[in-house]
C-alpha cells in the first residue's frame, strides 16, 4: 500500500483512476443493462406501428385524420385504445363503406395481424383501454346467474332481455348480442363503440364482464336449453301475440268453418 | 192486444204451414208474400243407410278412445320424463321433453272430446227441423190477481204496517249493512301527502354503483361511460327496496363540460359528471338507452327522449317533464354525495304537480 499512495501523486494516477472508472461504469452498465429479449421486443412493436401506420393511411387516414386527429368525417382516434382498434376492425364496421346513422358489422377485410398493427399504431397515439387477453373475457368460471343480473341492469335496455338487439332514435340500432365472439363484447364494453356507452373497468370490474359474457353463451338459443319450444325470434310479445292471433285464432276460425261448411246429407246440393 | 183474446192453439197464422212439393207454389200464386215455410227435411246418408250409421258410431267411439289414450299417455309422460329433459323435435327446436309430451297428450285427449261431440251431434243425433212455438211474456189476468192477493195477505199477516217498530228497524239495519263496505274504502288511502314529491336522496348521501354495491368516486366516470347508481345504505333485502328504488334509481353520465348546454345542469354535476333520474317523466318506465355519441335517452315504452346535454329536456315523445337532475358533489373521502333531495319529483305527472 505503501508504494501505492507514495505513486499517488505521479502524472499518470490520474488516467489510471479514469481508466478504472471508465471499467466499471462499463461493466456495471454491461450487467445491469435491460436485457436483449426486451430490446428485439421493442423493435418488434416499433415494427408494428411502423407497419401500422402505413395500413393507417392507406385504409383510415381519409376519414380520422393523417396522424389520428380525426376530421369532419370521422373522430379523433387519440387515447381510443387497441381495443376500439380490435373491435371496430376485428368486426367489419372499419372501414367503414359509407357515412350513416350506424356503422354495421360486415365482412371483415385485414387479416389479425394487420389489425394488431393497426391497433398498435392507434394505441401509441395516446393512452386508451388494450386488447383484452383471453384470461380476461373467459367465460369459463364466470358467475352466469349475477351476470344475468347485471345484464338486466346494464344491457337488457337497448339490446333486450334475450340479447337480440332493438331500436335506437334516427335510425341507430342496437345489435343483436347473437354469435359474437366474447372478446368482441368485453371490447364492446370496454370502449363503448358508436353510440353505445363504454362500461370502464372503474364501474363494472373485469370480472363482472366475464359474468355477462357467459351469461350471453348461455341464453345464446343455438345450444341453450329452450323448454318451449318455437323461440319466434325471442323479441317478446309482439312476435308471440302475432303468432297467437294469426295462428291460433285463425285455425280456430279455420276448424270451425271447414265443419259448418260440409253438409251431412245424404244428398249433396 | 186485441189477438191475445184466440187460442193459444191458433198458431196457423204465425208457424210454418207442412208444404209438400207444388203445395207452396200454389200458395205463391194467390198471396205473394205468404211464408214459404221449412224446406222438406232432407234425410242424412246415416238415416236411411245402417250401414253408414254403424261406421259414424265407430268413428265417434273412437274419437273417445283414443282421448282416453291422450289422458293415460299424459299420466305417462309424467312419470317417465324428467324434469329438464331436453330433445330435439324438428319444427319446434330444443324443447323440453316433459312440457312437450303433456301439451300433446292433453291436447289430444281434448280435442278428441270434441270432435267426437260434434261428429256425434251431426251424424247421428236428430237433425228433424223443428219450430218452437214463442209463449205469450205476461201471466194471464187470474194468475196476477192471485199473486196481488197474496201479497197484500202477506203484508197484513206479517204486521209489517202495524209493528212500527219493527219495520223501522229493519230498515235501519239493511241501510246500515252497507256501511261497512264504505269503511273497508278507507284501506284506498291513505292519501300520498308528499311521497311522490321525495326519495331517499338527502344532502350527504353518497351515491353508490348499482353493479358493484361500492361508493362512486369521480374519477370511476369517464367521458361517453353510463353507470348506474343508488343511495347508499338501500340494500335489495330491505322490505321497501322496490318502493324506494323505484324512485331513487339514477343514471351517472360523464359528458365534456364544453358540451353541457345548459349552465344549472353544468353547476349541478361535478366537473362534467350529471345523475338524472332514472324514471320516465311520462308513465314512469326505466329509462336508460343513452346515446353517448348525441347524448340522448331514449325509453323503450313510448319513445320519449330526452337531451342529457341540454338539462334533460324532452326534444321527442310524450313525456310532459325533464328529468330530474340530482345535485351532486364530492365530500371529503373524494366519493360522489348528493346535495338534496331531487328537486322536482320523479317519475310520471300527477295531480298536484
Amino acid at each position: 500500500m505503501k508504494k501505492l499512495s507514495a505513486r499517488r501523486r505521479h502524472p499518470l494516477a490520474a488516467f489510471v483512476v479514469l481508466l478504472f472508472a471508465l471499467a466499471a461504469t462499463g461493466g456495471l452498465y454491461a450487467a445491469l443493462a435491460p436485457a436483449p429479449e426486451a430490446k428485439a421486443d421493442d423493435s418488434a412493436q416499433s415494427l408494428a406501428i411502423e407497419q401500422g401506420k402505413k395500413l393507417y393511411s392507406v385504409g383510415c387516414a381519409s376519414c380520422h385524420g393523417t396522424s389520428g386527429q380525426g376530421s369532419s368525417d370521422g373522430p379523433s382516434l387519440v387515447g381510443v385504445g387497441s381495443a376500439a382498434v380490435d373491435f371496430q376492425v376485428g368486426t367489419g364496421r372499419m372501414p367503414a363503406q359509407q357515412p350513416g346513422a350506424q356503422i354495421p358489422a360486415k365482412k371483415v377485410i385485414y387479416t389479425q395481424a394487420e389489425i394488431d398493427q393497426l391497433a398498435a399504431y392507434v394505441a401509441s397515439l395516446g393512452p386508451g383501454p388494450s386488447t383484452p387477453t383471453k384470461d380476461q373475457y373467459d367465460p369459463a368460471d364466470a358467475d352466469v346467474a349475477k351476470g344475468g343480473e347485471l345484464f338486466r341492469t346494464n344491457c337488457a335496455q337497448c339490446h333486450t332481455v334475450s340479447g337480440k338487439g332493438g331500436a335506437l332514435t334516427d335510425g341507430m340500432f342496437a345489435p343483436s348480442l347473437k354469435g359474437v365472439d366474447p372478446k368482441y363484447i368485453y371490447e364492446a364494453m370496454q370502449t363503448g363503440p358508436q353510440n353505445m356507452p363504454s362500461f370502464p373497468d372503474s364501474t363494472m370490474p373485469q370480472d363482472t364482464k366475464a359474468d355477462i359474457i357467459a351469461y350471453l353463451q348461455e341464453i345464446d338459443t343455438a345450444g341453450s336449453n329452450n323448454e318451449g319450444g318455437f323461440t319466434l325470434g325471442s323479441i317478446g310479445p309482439v312476435s308471440e301475440g302475432l303468432f297467437a292471433w294469426v295462428f291460433g285464432l285463425g285455425s280456430l276460425i279455420a276448424i270451425a268453418t271447414w265443419v259448418a261448411a260440409r253438409t251431412t246429407k245424404a244428398k249433396k246440393s | 192486444m186485441s189477438h191475445e183474446t184466440g187460442s193459444h192453439n191458433d198458431v196457423s197464422d204465425n208457424l210454418p204451414s207442412e208444404q209438400h212439393g207444388g203445395h207452396g207454389a200454389e200458395a205463391a200464386r194467390t198471396d205473394p208474400f205468404a211464408d214459404p215455410g221449412l224446406p222438406p227435411h232432407e234425410h242424412r246418408r246415416q238415416d236411411i243407410d245402417e250401414k253408414a250409421a254403424k261406421h259414424s258410431e265407430r268413428v265417434v267411439a273412437g274419437l273417445f278412445t283414443l282421448s282416453m289414450l291422450g289422458t293415460l299417455g299424459f299420466i305417462a309422460s309424467y312419470v317417465i320424463f324428467p324434469v329438464g329433459k331436453i330433445v330435439y323435435i324438428f319444427p319446434v327446436g330444443h324443447v323440453s321433453a316433459l312440457n312437450f309430451s303433456l301439451g300433446l297428450t292433453l291436447g289430444l285427449a281434448l280435442f278428441c272430446i270434441g270432435a267426437g261431440a260434434v261428429h256425434w251431434a251431426r251424424t247421428l243425433m236428430s237433425d228433424e227441423e223443428i219450430a218452437d212455438e214463442r209463449h205469450r211474456v205476461d201471466a194471464d189476468d187470474e194468475l196476477r190477481e192471485n199473486v196481488r192477493q197474496q201479497w197484500i195477505t202477506g203484508a197484513k199477516e206479517s204486521g209489517f204496517g202495524r209493528r212500527k217498530l219493527i219495520r223501522n228497524t229493519m230498515f235501519g239495519a239493511v241501510s246500515l249493512v252497507p256501511l261497512a263496505g264504505v269503511v273497508l274504502l278507507r284501506d284506498l288511502g291513505p292519501l300520498p301527502e308528499d311521497k311522490l314529491q321525495h326519495t331517499l336522496w338527502a344532502k350527504g348521501k353518497v351515491l353508490v354503483n348499482t353493479n358493484t354495491n361500492k361508493p362512486l368516486r369521480p374519477e370511476d366516470i369517464v367521458v361517453g361511460s353510463l353507470t348506474f347508481g343508488q343511495p347508499q345504505g338501500l340494500e335489495e333485502a330491505d322490505d321497501d327496496f322496490q318502493e324506494q328504488i323505484a324512485k331513487a334509481a339514477v343514471m351517472i353520465v360523464r359528458l365534456k363540460p364544453e358540451d353541457i348546454k345548459d349552465k344549472r345542469e353544468a353547476d349541478w354535476g361535478h366537473d362534467g359528471i350529471v345523475v338524472f333520474s332514472k324514471i320516465c317523466t311520462h308513465v314512469g318506465c326505466p329509462i336508460s338507452l343513452y346515446e353517448q355519441q348525441t347524448h340522448h335517452v331514449l325509453c323503450p315504452c313510448h319513445q320519449s327522449t330526452f337531451d342529457l346535454s341540454d338539462g334533460a329536456r324532452v326534444i321527442f315523445g310524450p313525456a310532459g317533464h325533464p328529468l330530474p337532475q340530482l345535485r351532486i358533489s364530492v365530500n371529503g373521502e373524494g366519493n360522489l354525495v348528493a346535495l338534496g333531495d331531487f328537486e322536482a319529483p320523479v317519475g310520471p305527472a300527477f295531480w298536484e304537480r
